[in-house]
């Protein structure tokens, strides 16, 4: 059963530093860190401190409202500094990485034959249950729920995105392995989008139902998909997971151990040589882009230009993001920005721009807002690429006011922050989507639960 | 040290300082701002407001110096002494008339905006880019220029600031200014006098007793109504050579603006389509009514109600109106939906009140300023539609 998926309103934006195929070993990181900011509205209770000798998947801490649910070590070695912030906040746990490295042993598991329960316990306690997300809301699946399906994209129409074809390719068995795994949690099927022309290693995995996605950005987006396969009702719950996590649920059950090893994408147009690097959950940014990058004025981003977190060189990789993109910072006046011709800029508009003349050029954007933040304006703007049944600008608003039944009825538990990210992108009036949105979910978490 | 360097230096020395919102309304006039991104996604699309708002106005220019030949021309028309209308003399006369206009309308209008922009401490935003163009293009040529401080000083403040400023507002500022002029000093916004610059001097001067030939310069609306005949050609009313507010007389370039607007993706597309739509509709309704003989033609509606349907695109100011601020998409209705009701409502609306207010047989201002108020109301039932679509499929669901 399959049922090919095409997105007619979006938008690609086609920047230049794509990553080419050809994968290096990154440097190896001295000290990884795990941020528990990385996992959105989640209270981290630390069961370890500093000095502790850490096998890799042995936990570092667990949430505080469901103790079973453990967050691990992606390497082995010793805990070697915790930042706090304000109110003792955890900022962040570094693990100096052993030279030999040792794993937990999880046990050898086969999937087929294991049941519902045992299956949940075994990813608590292995500390991979945080791969999965939940919507509605966009957090970690909470354990006590049965989706009505769980959905995987693995493709991706993000800006420069790392090719899962590419990066996944030879993993057949460990995704297997993880899809047999989890499509025993759901009362539903698995659902995995793969691009139209794709060689995509999931092409022949059995349990999943197949979806060939074609169309511009957002097409890639697993929320896309989702409201176009099967939308969440009120009271529904889907899961959805990365591919790239699927690799190291799988390879947990095949072989016992976690391991937190992915290849990213090292993309931008500050970047020397775009490829792809082999690194691990956690690693420093230093090891990735030391003498890789143009200039000393870039904006490092962890994940992809339109979604990622904004990090410092010596920061480190997010949890879940499988790329690094280096762009230009903006932090420049430009000269009757306003009025005059634009050539070097992507707008969906034609006023004075013209990137509708060439539209497969690609573009060397920087982080400048390109104008200030007004109050919204424009209307019917955003409809154009944002391939939903929802209106964005009625959702945005009614999160500004807060009603959390106008929220609900337009359709809230649909939608996660990304989602957002082209409006948001597009927007006359400047105004921060994704952060209106997630906090609109953020306080429905609260409210409504 | 550049005029960048400087200009950047002087910012920072303004940090939390009242007087900053006017120097950064300055600032961000020659530079784009060197704010960068911070939370979300990392790069943005290249417009922004004022990019939005200059497309309008650039729009609007032709009007303006069309405006200004007209004004001219008419004047040396309707004195006796006519001029051609490509002329030296016909522009500087109206150029002379009209650029008062436009200061007081930009002084007054940004003044006030630059003054709640400082008591509210944000940045002047750009709405009143448009609306100080479209203030001096939609009155008579001889307004007084108190008259139109005054009224515009309500428009900006009553029909904007007080909602919270740029994108609050609930009616059309420039609507606002207008409705506010006609409602206080209705003799300086109809009759025959007000349409030819220097009309109503000379009639005060012919009151005082003085011997001169009485000018008048009736707009063709005002002649239909009154059952007149009118001394234009539609060749005249299409490209524009008739008496009326300053930029409101040339079909041909309000179409060819409505054309730019529409390709650069500003203006929407369906409120405009749907409002001609609406405007013909009703246009042949009348026209329907006449070829019935329901009506006579001793009839004060007679002569306006015969007016052949597709006249009424190119008389009056229901072209301007409908290009330029039916279009706003504060006011306007906001869903793709919803602007086809709202501007079939404003076309169908404008020809019945065209057609049955013998004292201003003007009626789009009034149209828009009534579907302004009711966009909202447009909207809400609009987006019920999606809210059901969706409760339907959670029943489908556990039904």
């Amino acid at each position: 059963m399959s049922k090919d998926i095409h997105i007619k309103k979006g938008l690609d934006i086609k920047l230049k530093g794509e990553a080419e195929k050809f994968t290096e070993n990154a440097i190896t990181s001295d000290v990884y860190t795990l941020i528990p900011e990385d996992f959105h509205s989640i209270i981290p209770k630390l069961s370890v401190k500093i000095g502790d000798q850490l096998k890799a998947g042995e936990a570092v801490f667990f949430n505080k409202a469901n103790e079973e649910m453990k967050f691990p070590a992606p390497v082995s070695g010793e805990v070697c500094d915790i930042v706090r912030g304000e109110k003792r906040k955890i900022l962040a746990i570094k693990i100096k990485a052993d030279s030999q490295q040792q794993f937990v042993d999880f046990g050898i598991k086969d999937p087929k034959a294991m049941k519902a329960d045992e299956i949940k316990s075994h990813l608590l306690a292995s500390g991979c249950w945080p791969f999965i997300k939940q919507r509605p809301y966009d957090v970690i699946a909470n354990t006590a729920n049965t989706p009505k399906a769980i959905f995987v994209s693995a493709y991706a129409s993000a800006p420069l995105a790392a090719d899962y074809d590419y990066v996944l390719a030879g993993k057949e068995t460990a995704l297997q392995a993880a899809i047999t795994a989890l499509s025993k949690l759901t009362s539903g099927e698995v659902h995995v989008s793969v691009g139209k022309s794709a060689n995509s290693p999931f092409a022949g995995l059995n349990n999943i139902v197949l979806h060939k996605v074609s169309g511009p950005h957002p097409s890639g987006n697993v929320g896309t998909q989702i409201n176009k396969i099967s939308p969440v009702n009120k009271g529904e719950t889907v899961w959805t997971i990365n591919p790239q996590d699927l690799v190291i649920i799988g390879e947990l059950l095949l072989t016992g151990k976690f391991n937190a090893e992915r290849i990213i994408a090292l993309a931008g147009s500050s970047v020397d040589a775009p490829k792809y690097y082999k690194t691990k959950i956690g690693s420093t940014i230093t090891c990735l882009v030391q003498e890789k990058l143009k200039g000393s004025n870039n904006r490092i981003i962890s994940g992809n230009v339109l979604t990622g977190k904004a990090k410092n060189i010596k920061e480190n990789l997010g949890y879940y993001d499988n790329m690094i993109t280096v762009i230009p910072e903006g932090n420049d006046y430009e000269l009757f920005g306003w009025n005059l011709p634009v050539f070097n800029k992507i707008s969906t508009s034609r006023a004075l721009t013209f990137s509708w003349l060439l539209p497969n050029k690609k573009y060397d954007l920087n982080t400048n807002t390109n104008g200030e933040h007004r109050a919204f304006v424009v209307t019917g703007a955003y409809e154009e690429v944002f391939p939903f049944d929802i209106y964005p600008m009625q959702i945005l608003k009614s999160c500004m006011y807060q009603d959390l039944d106008e929220m609900e009825q337009l359709g809230m538990y649909e939608v996660a922050p990304e989602d957002f990210a082209l409006t948001e992108f597009i927007c006359v009036s400047k105004q921060p989507h994704q952060e209106i949105i997630r906090k609109g979910l953020d306080l429905m978490l609260k409210e409504i639960g | 040290m550049g005029l960048k360097e400087k200009l950047h230096t002087i910012k920072e020395k303004g940090k939390g300082k009242k007087w900053l919102p006017a120097f950064e309304a300055l600032h961000t006039f020659l530079y784009t701002p060197n704010e960068t991104t911070h939370s979300g996604g990392h790069i943005k699309g290249a417009d922004d407001l004022k990019r939005t708002m200059t497309m309008v106005v650039l729009a609007l220019i032709p009007c303006l110096i069309f405006g200004m030949f007209n004004t001219g021309y008419q004047h040396f028309n309707a004195f006796g002494t006519p001029v051609e209308f490509l002329s030296m003399d016909a522009f500087w006369y109206g150029f002379l008339k009209i650029l008062p206009l436009v200061v007081v309308s930009y002084v007054v209008g940004l003044g006030i905006e630059v003054l709640f922009a400082i008591i509210k401490g944000h940045e002047v935003e750009e709405g009143y880019f448009v609306t100080g163009m479209l203030v001096p293009l939609i009155v008579p040529v001889d307004i007084p220029l108190w008259m139109l401080s005054v009224a515009v000083i309500f428009g900006v403040v009553i029909g904007k600031e007080i909602f919270g400023g740029t994108g609050m507002n609930i009616l059309n500022p420039a609507l606002t200014i207008r409705a506010f002029l006609f409602f206080a000093y209705p003799t300086w916004m109809s009759g025959d006098k007000v349409w030819v610059g220097g009309a109503v001097e000379r009639a005060n001067e012919m009151a005082a007793g003085a011997d001169v030939a009485a000018v008048s310069g009736e707009t063709i609306l005002g002649s239909l109504a009154q059952g007149k005949e009118v001394a234009y050609s539609v060749y005249d009313m299409f490209f524009g050579f008739i008496p009326g507010s300053v930029g409101e007389t040339s079909t041909l370039l309000i179409l060819l603006a409505g054309i730019f607007l529409i390709f650069t993706k500003i203006a929407s597309w369906r409120i405009m389509l749907s409002s001609v739509i609406g405007a013909l509709l009703m246009g042949l309704l009348f026209n329907g009514v006449v070829n019935a003989g329901w009506i006579s033609e001793g009839s004060r509606f007679y002569s306006l109600m015969s007016t052949e349907f597709w006249h009424h695109l190119i008389i009056g100011g229901f072209a301007f109106g409908v290009v330029f601020m039916a279009t706003d998409p504060v006011t306007g209705s906001q869903t793709n939906k919803g602007k086809w009701i709202y501007g079939f409502l404003i076309g169908f609306i404008s020809i019945l009140i065209r057609v049955f207010n013998p004292a201003y047989p003007e009626g789009v201002m009034l149209a828009i300023l009534l579907m302004n108020v009711f966009a909202p109301t447009i909207d809400h039932y609009v987006v019920q539609g999606n809210v059901k679509g969706r409760l339907k499929r959670l029943k489908a669901k556990t039904a």
